[in-house]
Formats: structure tokens, C-alpha cells, sequence
């Protein structure tokens, strides 16, 4: 069996063999463009609408269409829905990967495969099924051109049947999938229906997968990150969004313009935001600098390569203290090759992104619900801070299906930070931009179009006084930066805090953030089964580091920084940030393969650091 | 013997009750004859003129000598010193915030012609409400003289070096790019330059005008094409230009058959009396022609070459709420806790 991490369920009556029950990863080989991703997605949502925990991760290329494409899906019944590494169930319907996807598999695993493609003489110790995909398809969709779609549905129907699930449970995710498309809805079913009668009629279980209903997901919804990053920019009281499309980010934006074209429509018929497409990154961040200087609520989505064009404005926005949401929707490295990949490559660089002394802020969600909150945090410390606030997001939250409970209406008001109106203007006569009046390094600013002779203010980069005149003084420049690192100092206070599990106080801890945090939590629980091992976990959520972080690392002699990079960044910043004697402490696991983080590489190396 | 006491007579001021020095800024730090000082007096001028409040205007820039300037003009206006090449991009974002802006960005010949060229094209595309001056001398001042991508073929470095590309016809990109109102003006032709900023004021669209304006100190020399002495000799304009704001009277009669009157949106009217036949400002295809004809010809063609101003703007285009997006309150900008619900039902 290729679970080892649970042990299986031994069923009553000494007749049937071992049942597992509830928790498998099936993994589905296709190619892209062949229409799997509504199977998948019908696959994913029926297992969901049992009541089981699940997960769905695409692994795709960077193509539009006849490359390999994996779709893993893991049902969980103790919750676990990271990546697993093992795969219990392969559906091969890719002649180009079909040999490796068999010869990659543990023994005992479950292989269901297009006929023809004859994978039962490989291996021996497997279990095989096969079904004549191109027979059935065509009694139940009688236009050829539509038969590479409809094809997949099949193996729904085969894996219902094979898996016990609901039928029911199948067509309702089928009826949503294709909501108003009826027609199409019919066809899928009855292909999906034409796998499951094969499967009754030519198949004899002999792996022991099941899913069982259970109650687990009642109440929860099923969404991608984007889309939760999308509704929460909407619900902050965005108006301005530019943006160029880059994956893994497009989708955030894409949804975002469908949000608001539905319920940001004023009644006067006209919008009460704009969105543009610009014609590449500079010009996208120099929207969002020019919107955020004159009061709207401003945003852009990006991957690493767009945060790298953006890193001039970076710096301007920084000094020039102009407010501003980026999302950056991490993803593996530099031009072609894996950008269609995950991976927690920006932290280091958009910390200090661009020229001189830079520090930003960033959030780092972990789940689509902080994805959905922090895109409130993220808009309401942008203009409390007058600064950029970049919300580290990657391409496993921002593109897969997350189960979640209902994100909560936000409770606290829209923030718009220290802005001086006309009224505010006769009442002081003046003001002076860049004087910390309040002794937390924040200026208080005006709007451009405040009817006021004082409001106006001269915007620039490094050179000007308090009063926002332009001036070299060695003096002037050196009280604007140290009151420019106040704001930061300020902002620990006012970030998002870590998350803290489980303080047991005991010798070993972990620091991980962002979509780490799923393989954490099953790893913690490895650590403690497998090896009787307790370890502490405090979750960041923001940089700059609040009081907690620090405690955390002197409370525990050994601190494992978990993260999906080459260089340890997070840990870097860490190192920056702590009391030198507790440089020592830190310890890197990290990992940059370009898929999601699973448990069971974070405890091997975790045991192996610890000498066990 | 009686004598009169003096008395000083009140102020003048324009239709918002301001006095021309409401329209002053800084002083200027640029170099003595600097085109580009004489650029801000006429800014100061049309906007005073017009009656403009300060406050509601704008002045985004680049980086170099002319991108300095904004601060040499309207201290009453918010001014955004941003970044090189990106000025059209940080005005985009300050239009889309707030429709009720006046925008009025200020770059050079190498903020938009080189670093800023993609910028510059995209912003022509969209029509965005704004007047885009370049104030172009052909070199880079601040990095102490060298050329830039409008200098001429052929022309002279002061250190005698020759440029051997051609220049890039900011005019006749704007035309073909969409831009709605675009000209050519000479920092040193007062009255041309006076009216045109005018006009471009009362403009609803993209305006583009590209301002020569000789830099004194690296290319005012023997062999420039940017200098006083060769816009002397060289300057062609197409037209007299005269304009009437839609708060004066017209009294002047003209005659129709030497005269085009463009009728601008807010009412306002611009005259455009033709020292040549025919030249028809609302046709795009002869204006490029025309272009290139007189660079090949060494004129410097001056003048109001197109003009349209019924195509909309990006900000109508958009469909844009009235109100400016930046101050709208959050019972508008955030929806109501059942439009959270209904989504969460379809995530279900």
C-alpha cells in the first residue's frame, strides 16, 4: 500500500480485504486542452459534496494545448489536504506519460487506463483496470468533434462506481459545472453515467479505495485563491485596478473586472471603478502610484518577472510615500520553462524591492479566507502607512480549489489613513507633508483637487524638507529617512500577527509561512506519530516581524524555517531582524521543485537535520 | 499746488478673481534663456487667462531639466516629480482617481522620445484628458549634453560629434497613435505658443505639443537644428493661430475662406488662419504627409496640425461614475453584506 502515514481500516466480518477508507490521492494524467479540467473539477466537487475533506492541485504546463498535465485530488478524512508525494490512484489517459506515471507508482497502487494503451504488462504488482474510452464515448455523444471533451467524463462515471460515490452527488457537481448550460450538462452526465454501467458491468473491485460520506465539508465552500483575493480587493472598496497579464496572476484580475461589472455598478449606470489593461508592467505600477497619489484605493496583480519591472516605482512610491495594493502571485523563476509552477521565490527581493534603502510591507496569506481578510489588511495599512503593500500570494493558492468555511463580511470600516480636507486646511491654515506630527513617522497628505491654496504639495523621490520643498541638506535627507524607518517600526504594531500552534514551550519549533502551512500541520502530526517529536509551529503572516516572531525563536533552541525556495529567504529576513545570538537557532528547510509542498519531504529532512 | 494722492489701482484679475501671481511658482533654477522658462510663462499665462483653478490642476513629470519645471509654475497645483519616461503612467492613474483633475504633464524629448517611448505611445492610444508638453531641445541637459532621439539627422554636438539617426516625429506619431489635438510650437513664438495652450485647455482629450525649446547651454550652438538661431531661420508656421474662451465674446469678424474655426468642447473656439491653401486640420493622413514633407524640406513646421474633438475620452470611454473614485464614500465603493452571501452560496 502506498499510504504510510495512516494506518488502514480493518473492515468487520474477516471476509472483505483491508478497506481505506476516506483517504487516497488520485492522480489524473491527461493532456492539455483535452476539457479534464471539468472532469477534474466534477471529480473533486462530488468527493467534497460526500462530506470528505479534499484538495485539488493542477500541474500544468506553460501551454495552451498537447502537452502533459497532471490533476492530483486528495480526500482526507482527517483534514490533511497538502500535496501527498505518494499516488495511490492513477487515471492514464496520456499515451505520451502513461509508461512513467505506471513505473513512477508505489507497488499496490491502482492504475485505470485507456484500453489501447495496454499499461496491465508493465508491472505486476499493481492493480489495473482498463476501459475502452473511444467505445463508449460514441453512442453517448453522437458528434465526433465534441468526443475528445466528453471522453473524460467517462472515467467520473468509472471512478463513482469504483470509489462508491454517489451518483447523485455526481450529477448535482455536474448540473453546477455547467450551470445553465443544459445541454451540455446532459451530455456529460450521460457519458459519465456510460463509465459507471461499464465499471458495474465489466470491472471487479479489487483495490481497497472507498469514499465514504462523512460530515466534514458541510457549510464549507469550494474557490481558488484568486478568485477570494478578487472578492476581498472588491469588498475593501477598490476603484482603481491596473494590470498586464501575466500567469499565475491573470485570473485575479479577470475575475476581479467580473465582481465589479456585477455590484459596482452605480445607479447612475456608470462604474464606480476603473480597470485598464496596460501595455506592461511599469505602466501598470505607475497607474496604481498615480491613482494611489491621488486618493484611490489602487491596485495591480503580478508574478515575479511584473514585481521586477515594477521595482523602480517601488523605490518612488517608498520615498515619495504614496499608497498602493500589489498582489504577487509567486510563481518559479525567470522566463520560459516552469512558469506555470509554485513557488516562494520573491520574499527577499520584494522586501527591499528597488534602489536605495527600501523596506516594504508584505502579507503573506496562506489560505483563500486571509486571502479574501488581507485584501482588507492590505488596503486599509497601504493608506494608514502611505506606502506599498504587497500580499505574497503564490500559484498553488491563487489557481487551485481550496475548501473553506464562508469568508466573513468585514467588521471594521474602510481606513484612508491621515488626509487633510478643505476644511481641516482653513481650520490649521498649512500643513507640512512630510513632518511626523504624531510621533509614528506617518505625514498627513492631500488630495490633488482639494480647493484650498495650501493643499498643494511638490511630489518627489529622496530630495525635499517637512514642508516638501526640494532640498540636499545632508540633515533634511537624514530626518526624512530615519522618520521614513519610524513608519516601519510603527507598522509591526499594526501587520497582520503569526499565527501560533500549539506553544508546548518544547526544544524544537518551525517557522514556515504562506501554502507551507497545509504541509506543516500533517507533518507536525508525522513528527509526533512517527517519531515522538514535538514541535512548535508559529505561522508568519507580515513583514516587518512583530513581537511574537522574536519570542517564538528565543523560546525554542532549534527553529526550522520551512519555505518553497533555494536561498532560505525568509530566513535571511529573520536573520536581519533577530538578536545576533539567535542567528544560530535558525535552520533552512527548503525545497524548490515547483510543486506544492508535501509533509513528508518537510519531516524526512526535518529527522535527518535532527540526527534521527 | 494740490496734489493727487497716489493710489494703487486694484489688482488685476481673471474670472475667478486670481491675479496672475496665484499662478506663479518657484523660482527657477533652470540656466538663464532656458527655453523652458519661457514655456512656464506661458503655462502661467493660459492658465490665468482661462481662469483655471490652480487647485484643480495637476502637473505630473519625468525626470530632467524640463521635467523640473512644473515646480517653476502653480505652487497652488499638485505636482508629482516621478520617475524617467513614466510621467504618462503616474497621470493615467491620478486621472482615473479623479475625472475632475486638469492634467497637465510636463516631459522632454528624451523623457518621452527614448526611456519613455512605450509610455508615450500608450497614452496617445487611449485619449486620455490630459495636455502633454514636450519641451524638446534635442539633448540631454542633466546629464550634461547628449543627444537625445528627436535631435535631427546630421546635427552637431558641441564636442562635434554628428548624430546619424534619424529623429523620431513625436507630432506625427501622436497623429497616427490617436491622440485627438496635436501641434508644434517654438518656446521663442509667444503668441503661437500663447494660443495653443489655450486651446489645448479647453480641449477634451489627449493633447500633444511638442515645444522647441533650445537648450542654451548644450545646444544652442553652430550645426544644431534646436537652436535659436536655426528656429529663427527655419520655423514654417501653418497657421495664425487665434483663440476665443467660450466666456468672451466673439467680436472679431474673419473671413471664412482663409480661416478654419474649430469649435472646441467646452464652446470655446480656435482660429486657425491659413498661411497655406487647403491644410485641413481634422485630416489625419495629410497631416502626416505634410510632416514629412516639411522635415524633408529642413522646415520646422509649427502649427495645429489635427484636430478632433468629438472622439471620447478614456475616461468616457470607461464609463466612469461622476463623482471622483478617490473620495467616493464606502456605502458606494464596498457592497452590502447579502452580495458577500449570494457569492459564498455559489462557491458552495
Amino acid at each position: 500500500m502506498a499510504t504510510t502515514d495512516v494506518a488502514p481500516h480493518q473492515a468487520t466480518g474477516g471476509v472483505q480485504p483491508k478497506r481505506v477508507v476516506n483517504n487516497m490521492s488520485l492522480q489524473v494524467a491527461t493532456v492539455n486542452g483535452s476539457g479534464s479540467q471539468s472532469s477534474n473539477t466534477v471529480l473533486l466537487r462530488s468527493i467534497f459534496q460526500m462530506g470528505v475533506p479534499v484538495s485539488g492541485k493542477n500541474l500544468f504546463p506553460s501551454n495552451i494545448a498537447g502537452l502533459p498535465t497532471w490533476y492530483t485530488i486528495r480526500a482526507n478524512k482527517d483534514g490533511y489536504i497538502a500535496r501527498k508525494k505518494e499516488i495511490d490512484f492513477v487515471i492514464a489517459m496520456n499515451p505520451e506519460t502513461a509508461q512513467e506515471d505506471v513505473m513512477s507508482l508505489d507497488p499496490g497502487a491502482v492504475v485505470l487506463y485507456d484500453e489501447p494503451l495496454n499499461l496491465s504488462k508493465l508491472r505486476n504488482d499493481l492493480i489495473f483496470y482498463s476501459v475502452p474510452y473511444d467505445k463508449l464515448v460514441a453512442p453517448v455523444c453522437p458528434e465526433a468533434k465534441l468526443r475528445k471533451l466528453v471522453r473524460n467524463m467517462i472515467y467520473v462515471g468509472v471512478v463513482a462506481r469504483l470509489l462508491e460515490i454517489d451518483m447523485a452527488e455526481v450529477e448535482k457537481a455536474i448540473r453546477k459545472q455547467f450551470a445553465k448550460k443544459v445541454k451540455a450538462a446532459n451530455l456529460n452526465m450521460a457519458a459519465v453515467q456510460a463509465g459507471f454501467d461499464y465499471a458495474a458491468a465489466s470491472l471487479t473491485k479489487q483495490d481497497p479505495y472507498f469514499i465514504q460520506r462523512m460530515d466534514k465539508t458541510r457549510g464549507k465552500i469550494i474557490v481558488d485563491g484568486n478568485s477570494a483575493a478578487a472578492l476581498g480587493c472588491m469588498f475593501a472598496g477598490v476603484t482603481v485596478v491596473t494590470w498586464y497579464p501575466i500567469t499565475p496572476s491573470s485570473s485575479l484580475v479577470e475575475t476581479l473586472i467580473d465582481y465589479l461589472k456585477e455590484h459596482r455598478i452605480g445607479p447612475d449606470g456608470k462604474a464606480t471603478f476603473a480597470v485598464v489593461q496596460a501595455e506592461d508592467e511599469l505602466a501598470a505600477i505607475g497607474m496604481v502610484v498615480g491613482a494611489g497619489w491621488a486618493g484611490a484605493r489602487s491596485m495591480t496583480a503580478t508574478a515575479g518577472p511584473g514585481i521586477s519591472l515594477m521595482s523602480e516605482f517601488g523605490g518612488l512610491a517608498y520615498y515619495a510615500e504614496v499608497p498602493g495594493v500589489i498582489w504577487d502571485i509567486q510563481r518559479v523563476g525567470p522566463s520560459t520553462g516552469l512558469p506555470t509552477r509554485t513557488s516562494q521565490g520573491d520574499i527577499l527581493s520584494t522586501a527591499f524591492l528597488s534602489h536605495g534603502d527600501t523596506k516594504h510591507i508584505l502579507l503573506i496569506p496562506n489560505s483563500v479566507a486571509e486571502c479574501f481578510s488581507m485584501a482588507q489588511d492590505a488596503f486599509n495599512l497601504a493608506e494608514q502607512f502611505q506606502t506599498l503593500v504587497f500580499v505574497m500570494s503564490d500559484l498553488d493558492l491563487g489557481m487551485n480549489n481550496w475548501m473553506s468555511d464562508p469568508f466573513e463580511y468585514p467588521t471594521t470600516p474602510i481606513k484612508r489613513g491621515k488626509v487633510l480636507t478643505k476644511e481641516d486646511l482653513d481650520r490649521l491654515g498649512g500643513f507640512a507633508r512630510y513632518k511626523d506630527v504624531d510621533g509614528d513617522g506617518i505625514g498627513y497628505r492631500t488630495l490633488p483637487g482639494t480647493d484650498h491654496p495650501a493643499a498643494a504639495y511638490f511630489t518627489r523621490g529622496t530630495g525635499h524638507n517637512e514642508k516638501s520643498q526640494y532640498s540636499e541638506r545632508p540633515d533634511d535627507f537624514e530626518h526624512n529617512m530615519e522618520r521614513i524607518n519610524r513608519k516601519f517600526e510603527t507598522a509591526r504594531s499594526f501587520v497582520p500577527r503569526p499565527e501560533l500552534i500549539s506553544n508546548a514551550k518544547t526544544k524544537v519549533g518551525i517557522i514556515a509561512y504562506g501554502t507551507s502551512h497545509w504541509a506543516i500541520l500533517e507533518s507536525r502530526d508525522q513528527l509526533r506519530k512517527e517519531y515522538n517529536i514535538e514541535a512548535d509551529y508559529l505561522r508568519i503572516r507580515a513583514y516587518p516581524f512583530t513581537r511574537e516572531v522574536h519570542e517564538f525563536i528565543e523560546q525554542h533552541d532549534r527553529v526550522y524555517v520551512v519555505e518553497q525556495n533555494r536561498d532560505a529567504q525568509m530566513l535571511s529576513l529573520l536573520k536581519l531582524d533577530v538578536r545576533p545570538e539567535l542567528v544560530t537557532r535558525l535552520r533552512s528547510i527548503a525545497h524548490i521543485h515547483g510543486l506544492p509542498l508535501d509533509a513528508r519531504s518537510v519531516t524526512d529532512e526535518l529527522i535527518s537535520m535532527e540526527g534521527k | 499746488m494740490a496734489s493727487t494722492p497716489s493710489r494703487t489701482p486694484p489688482p488685476k484679475t481673471n474670472r475667478i478673481g486670481l491675479t496672475v501671481l496665484d499662478y506663479r511658482g518657484g523660482k527657477t533654477t533652470l540656466c538663464a534663456g532656458c527655453g523652458h522658462n519661457a514655456i512656464s510663462e506661458r503655462i502661467i499665462d493660459a492658465m490665468y487667462e482661462m481662469g483655471v483653478p490652480p487647485e484643480r490642476v495637476i502637473k505630473p513629470s519625468g525626470i530632467g531639466c524640463s521635467s523640473k519645471s512644473p515646480a517653476y509654475f502653480m505652487s497652488r497645483s499638485h505636482s508629482f516629480n516621478a520617475v524617467h519616461g513614466r510621467m504618462p503612467s503616474v497621470a493615467t492613474g491620478a486621472v482615473l482617481a479623479n475625472r475632475r483633475l486638469i492634467a497637465l504633464g510636463v516631459s522632454g524629448d528624451g523623457d518621452t522620445a527614448s526611456i519613455g517611448i512605450g509610455q508615450f505611445v500608450h497614452l496617445m492610444r487611449r485619449n486620455l484628458p490630459i495636455i502633454y508638453i514636450i519641451e524638446d531641445n534635442g539633448v540631454y541637459g542633466l546629464t550634461k549634453g547628449q543627444f537625445s532621439a528627436t535631435a535631427d539627422l546630421g546635427s552637431k554636438l558641441k564636442t562635434g560629434v554628428i548624430n546619424d539617426l534619424p529623429p523620431i516625429d513625436t507630432c506625427a506619431m501622436a497623429i497616427t497613435l490617436g491622440a485627438t489635438f496635436v501641434g508644434r510650437s517654438f518656446s521663442g513664438d509667444k503668441k503661437q505658443l500663447h494660443s495653443m495652450l489655450k486651446a489645448a485647455i479647453a480641449h477634451n482629450g489627449t493633447v500633444m505639443l511638442d515645444v522647441v525649446s533650445p537648450c542654451v547651454t548644450f545646444n544652442d550652438h553652430e550645426g544644431s537644428t534646436k537652436s535659436y538661431k536655426y528656429m529663427k531661420d527655419h520655423e514654417e508656421p501653418l497657421q495664425d493661430i487665434s483663440f476665443v474662451p467660450a466666456f468672451e465674446e466673439i467680436n472679431v469678424e474673419y473671413d471664412p475662406g482663409a480661416t478654419v474655426e474649430v469649435t472646441m468642447h467646452d464652446g470655446s473656439h480656435l482660429r486657425l488662419r491659413k498661411l497655406e491653401e487647403d491644410y485641413d486640420p481634422t485630416d489625419k493622413i495629410n497631416a502626416i504627409k505634410r510632416l514629412g514633407e516639411a522635415h524633408d524640406k529642413n522646415e520646422v513646421l509649427t502649427g495645429v496640425f489635427y484636430v478632433n474633438t468629438q472622439a471620447p475620452n478614456f475616461i468616457e470611454m470607461l464609463n466612469i461614475t461622476d463623482e471622483p473614485l478617490a473620495t467616493l464614500p464606502e456605502s458606494v465603493t464596498r457592497p452590502g453584506r447579502e452580495v458577500l452571501e449570494k457569492a459564498m452560496e455559489e462557491l458552495r
